[in-house]
């Protein structure tokens, strides 16, 4: 299994997963900037994403997936979609109180409408697809690594 | 209403299976099945948000599932007071349901919701806060305060889980690692 893994799946798998996951990663987006419009939000277009690098990772190998996106910028990822929701939160002082939403509404039905929403949508994304992701990966390796020492 | 019910057997048969089941690869699925069933009733009682969000998460626990259960052998043991645990299960399980009875009389019947509070969501969240969303424009602008505790429980969980499953913090001594696989 370990071995298997290292090198990813077959052929198959491998050729489905290059074209899908280009999809699966352009609709996690597409939920999350159309929060405010339709049904959707941030933290499912956070899961999305961190699901087709999920797939990406099943399927070749862990390598592959280390080179599209590597650790550190994972931890950046969740730290900073934690520090922006805070900042949004905080820069509402500057108009009145915390969480105020002191961008203009704009019209009803329209991408960029709705002031802070998405905003906070896109920062609890990166939030929640990251530190989703983090997880996955530290059960996965931590798997392998009691395989590899038995 | 009967496909509701149709729902909620079902997802009772498939948690009931997960448990009696032998092999553990049968049981995560069982278990997928029973998220499943709940993203498709939250479908019927029109709470789209809620459906997207249970069916991802769901795919993503049960991968998470395979992927750190599979081939391990859990000791599955069967000894011990099982009378005194069994007794103690079905004790609570009593005070429970007697509980929940009591209480279940005072909500409001299903399908006639109070509109005291929600009222004012429904008619004003377009015209204050300019998303059409109106749950988005709830989580994110009217109790926002509450999805900034869920961040943090969600960051704190994350951190938990890193600091207790990370290699480093381990290694005997002698022994040289490499950053990479920290």
């Amino acid at each position: 299994m370990s071995k298997e893994h290292e090198s990813g799946m077959s052929v198959i798998v491998k050729t489905i997963t290059r074209l899908t996951v280009g999809l699966i990663f352009l609709f996690g987006i597409y939920i999350l900037v159309h929060g405010h419009v339709s049904p959707g939000g941030g933290f499912a277009g956070g899961v999305i994403i961190a699901l087709s690098f999920v797939h990406l990772m099943l399927a070749y190998g862990k390598e592959v997936s280390f080179k599209k996106l590597p650790r550190a910028v994972v931890h950046f990822f969740e730290s900073f979609g934690a520090l922006m929701f805070l900042g949004i939160a905080l820069l509402g002082f500057t108009s009145g109180y915390f969480f105020i939403n002191f961008i203009s509404k704009g019209q009803p039905f329209k991408l960029f409408s709705a002031g802070i929403i998405p905003l906070c949508n896109i920062a609890i994304s990166l939030k929640v697809g990251a530190g989703l992701f983090a997880i996955f990966l530290a059960l996965v390796l931590l798997k392998f690594e009691a395989e590899k020492r038995k | 209403m009967v496909d509701l019910y149709l729902l909620l057997i079902f997802m009772i048969i498939g948690a009931v299976i997960a448990v009696e089941v032998e092999d553990l690869l049968s049981a995560v699925v069982c278990v997928g099945t029973v998220g499943l069933a709940l993203s498709m009733i939250f479908l019927i009682l029109k709470a789209p948000d809620l459906a997207i969000t249970q069916i991802v998460v769901e795919i993503l626990c049960l991968i998470i599932l395979i992927r750190a259960t599979l081939k391990k052998d859990l000791p599955f043991s069967t000894s011990g007071r099982w009378l005194l645990n069994t007794g103690i299960t079905v004790g609570f399980i009593g005070i429970f349901l007697y509980v929940a009875s009591q209480a279940l009389k005072e909500l409001p019947a299903f399908g006639h919701p109070l509109m005291k509070v929600s009222e004012t969501y429904l008619t004003d969240a377009v015209k204050q806060t300019g998303a059409t969303n109106i749950v988005a424009s709830i989580i994110l602008d009217y109790r926002a305060y509450d999805t900034l505790g869920e961040a943090t429980v969600l960051f704190t969980a994350v951190i938990g889980i890193l600091a207790v499953v990370r290699r480093i913090g381990r290694k005997k001594q002698g022994e040289i690692i490499k950053e990479e696989d920290e």
